[in-house]
């Protein structure tokens, strides 16, 4: 069989055997309706709040703080949306960066044309944010800041503690939300600890099924729903709970090491990108767009004079998975983000995204710099 | 001890084909079908085939038409509110009935309450039926759409959907409607019905909870409810729950090739559920909501009220002994006010508080039925002594 190396777990990942076995357990067994107050209802809403302890306790909250959803988009939406609406009446600005997922830019997008004064904090080239420019932005009628924590393209890493304080301590009732797809369980998150109102996850991009996400909703924070229903998850969410996916997310949680400032799995996959980046440093016409200081599972490159998604399906063909940017934008010419930070043509379309996960050898490493360079040789003689 | 399932209007059980169908969806079909790397790519062609099933099911002319959600309750959202804002330009009044599920009904609540929106609610019969002539003299010249749900959740009342969709077109006016019941238990086709949208849920015909699909006339305009990356045609942003959607069109297909013998035995179930619980007429009066059985109601729907009892201590009663049915829909049965389906259909409260809805699946058969009423018999005669002491 073909050699398959799969480097593309920012834009999903592999459900575990332990996963998919929680899943069809839940599909076979567990088939009841959690509203439903016989006891095949009542099993399946303790899959339910089984797996929204476990997440509870992974984020250091309590968990009717949690809000299952169907996905990280479904979250930011409700997150963004659900506050401008619920809030509107203590002002009309807004806060974000340039380079948040398309699930947060859109909202934005479509708040400025509904009359919200919008405001986007300076990045760098490495995507990282200008503090200082964020604090003098922050106004008295500044309803909500949106930032997210790890920047799903390069691998930028916000402290999502320093930028809380910097908000509340400037207006304490400015909302202060964080899209945490791509930094949840890679980067030591303890939401007790740090001033934030909302934060977002999504269960595909740790091991967990597609369709299922959260949002964490500080109590006592209003939000206005997106779908309006049957009134779930303290009427903040309607629609039948998607319980073999809220099962599997439990399965995925339990594997990941606990909360702890030593995050093993951090550590594991660190080893990995270093590596990595040492194996692209040694390659010439290769340039690395992450910051040092980036997410354990991010590398963000270019290879100037080749178009991102020409290496991706030469890549592809040798059995190399990889990205441009991110797959919900990846059809576009060039990368939003990267464009963003200000980097120049030249290197935002020849842009190239390497995901990790702790399951990869290093000879899977090894065998995908292989295949970069000689591709990189033959793709240069056109 | 022997479990009884009544209660397949709330949620099904998933096939073991359905199973077997999303299984390499975890695992080696596992990318985003998104992504445009071969894997990717891949996941993205099996996700059009589920497209091209629905559509098939559904009798949609392209598969464009279908956008795939994360189930009933967002499809019925998104075409309440997504119609009313691409269209409020041009009026914003929009009808619907008094015995909507709540995906519906919220929705138009929501329009009128916060965008300014007028909303008819029309009333329904003692059986639950909208009247043709009601819904034309309700349409103005500044109606921009209507929602009547095929079949109703609790009652089981088939609407005249066709008459109704026909009124609708005649007036230029878009029609919604919710085939969440009635997906994988009626024959029914979006051409023959006439409607503009349509929504189904895969949870309620033995598919997976977290799925379920709009369809949506080619050429309809639709604000999506959440933005994103551009999946679905821009109409739902999202990475799409391929596994999910995989396991939906699993369960559409099977269906749909053995509709007629599923219709055909739910029918006789109920006639001999039915039957049996006139065995208990002497011991408590008992009614039937909704429609006479046949052609205008589900096959699957049975919606009983035991005049004097309390529906809750029945239920509670039936669950001790491993049978599960529902007080009224699942999604509200956590509280306990008067279902709106059964107040617009003017129960008298003596019945209402004493109403069960039990409905049936391929998996029930005679025996359970028998066992049920059995126990039905001991618990009312239970509970009617202690309403004499």
């Amino acid at each position: 069989m073909k050699k398959e190396i799969y480097l593309d777990n920012s834009a999903t990942t592999k459900p575990t055997e332990s996963v998919i076995k929680a899943v069809t357990d839940a599909l076979k067994k567990y088939y009841g309706n959690p509203s439903s107050l016989h006891s095949y209802g009542i099993q399946a809403e303790k899959i339910i709040n089984n797996s929204r302890c476990l997440l509870a306790d992974y984020l250091n909250i309590n968990p009717v703080e949690l809000i299952f959803t169907s996905g990280g988009t479904e979250s930011n939406n409700l997150a963004i949306q659900g506050i401008t609406k619920a809030y509107q009446q203590r002002g009309k600005h807004l806060i974000t960066s340039p380079i948040e997922h398309a699930s947060v830019n859109n909202v934005f997008l479509n708040l400025a044309q509904a009359g919200w004064d919008i405001d986007f904090v300076k990045v760098n080239k490495k995507g990282q944010l200008d503090l200082d420019h964020l604090n003098n932005l922050i106004r008295d009628d500044t309803v909500l800041v949106s930032l997210m924590q790890v920047n799903n393209e390069l691998g930028t890493v916000n402290n999502l503690a320093k930028i809380a304080n910097i908000i509340k301590n400037k207006n304490p009732l400015t909302l202060f939300h964080s899209d945490g797809v791509q930094g949840f369980a890679k980067i030591y998150t303890d939401l007790a600890n740090i001033p934030i109102d909302l934060y977002s996850i999504s269960g595909h991009k740790f091991h967990a099924p597609k369709g299922i996400g959260a949002l964490y909703l500080k109590s006592g924070i209003e939000l206005q729903p997106i779908f309006k229903g049957g009134g779930q998850e303290n009427k903040w969410r309607s629609g039948t709970e998607n319980v073999p996916a809220i099962a599997g997310l439990g399965a995925a949680l339990k594997e990941l090491p606990h909360l702890n400032s030593e995050n093993k799995l951090a550590i594991q996959l660190t080893e990995l990108k270093n590596y990595l980046i040492k194996e692209l440093t040694k390659i010439d016409s290769v340039i690395i767009n992450s910051p040092q200081q980036s997410a354990p599972h991010i590398i963000n490159f270019s290879v100037p004079g080749i178009r991102g998604e020409t290496m991706v399906h030469a890549l592809a063909a040798q059995g190399v998975y990889l990205a441009t940017g991110s797959a919900c934008s990846s059809k576009s010419k060039g990368s939003r983000i990267l464009k963003a930070c200000g980097l120049d043509s030249k290197l935002s379309e020849s842009a190239l995204r390497v995901s990790l996960a702790a399951d990869l050898k290093q000879a899977d490493l090894d065998y995908f710099i292989s295949s970069l360079k000689e591709q990189i040789d033959f793709l240069k003689l056109f | 001890m022997n479990e009884i399932y009544f209660d397949s209007a709330a949620t099904t059980p998933v096939r073991k084909e359905v199973v077997a169908a999303m299984q390499p969806f975890y695992n080696e079909l596992f990318a985003n079908p998104a992504s445009s790397h071969l894997a990717g790519q891949s996941a993205a062609g099996k996700l059009e085939d589920a497209r091209e099933k629905i559509a098939d099911f559904l009798g949609a002319a392209k598969a464009e038409e279908i956008v795939f959600t994360a189930g009933g309750t967002e499809a019925d959202n998104l075409a309440l509110k997504g119609v009313a804002l691409a269209y409020q330009n041009q009026g914003k009044h929009i009808i619907t009935s008094a015995i909507e599920h709540h995906a519906v009904l919220n929705s138009c609540k929501f329009l009128e309450k916060y965008l300014g929106f007028e909303v008819t609610y029309l009333p329904v019969d003692k059986n639950g039926f909208v009247s043709p002539a009601d819904l034309k003299s309700a349409i103005r010249a500044d109606t921009i759409l209507i929602s009547i749900m095929l079949a109703n959740n609790e009652i089981g009342t088939i609407q005249p959907i066709q008459r109704l969709a026909d009124l609708a077109s005649q007036a230029n006016v878009l029609f919604h409607t919710d085939a969440v019941q009635a997906a994988g238990q009626l024959n029914f086709s979006v051409k023959e019905l006439g409607v503009d949208l349509l929504t189904i849920a895969g949870h309620k015909f033995n598919g997976p909870k977290g799925v379920g699909a709009l369809y949506v006339r080619k050429g309809i305009k639709l604000v999506p409810q959440m933005s994103g990356g551009s999946q679905e045609r821009k109409r739902r942003a999202g990475t799409v729950n391929l596994p999910a959607v995989i396991g939906m069109a699993k369960a559409a297909e099977l269906v749909q090739n053995e509709l007629t013998a599923k219709i055909n035995y739910l029918t006789e179930l109920n006639q001999y559920f039915l039957a049996e619980i006139e065995k208990l007429a002497d011991l408590a009066e008992i009614k039937l909501n909704g429609p006479e059985p046949g052609i205008n109601r589900l096959p699957a729907n049975i919606n009983l009220s035991f005049k004097d009892l309390a529906g809750e201590a029945i239920l509670f009663n039936l669950s001790l002994k491993n049978i599960a049915a529902a007080a009224g829909s699942a999604c509200a049965s956590g509280s306990l006010s008067m279902s709106h389906v059964l107040e617009a259909i003017n129960l008298e409260s003596v019945f209402a508080e004493g109403t069960i809805r039990f409905s049936l699946s391929i998996n029930n058969n005679k025996k359970d039925i028998d066992f049920l009423v059995e126990e039905l018999t001991t618990i009312i005669k239970r509970l009617k002594n202690l309403n004499n002491i």
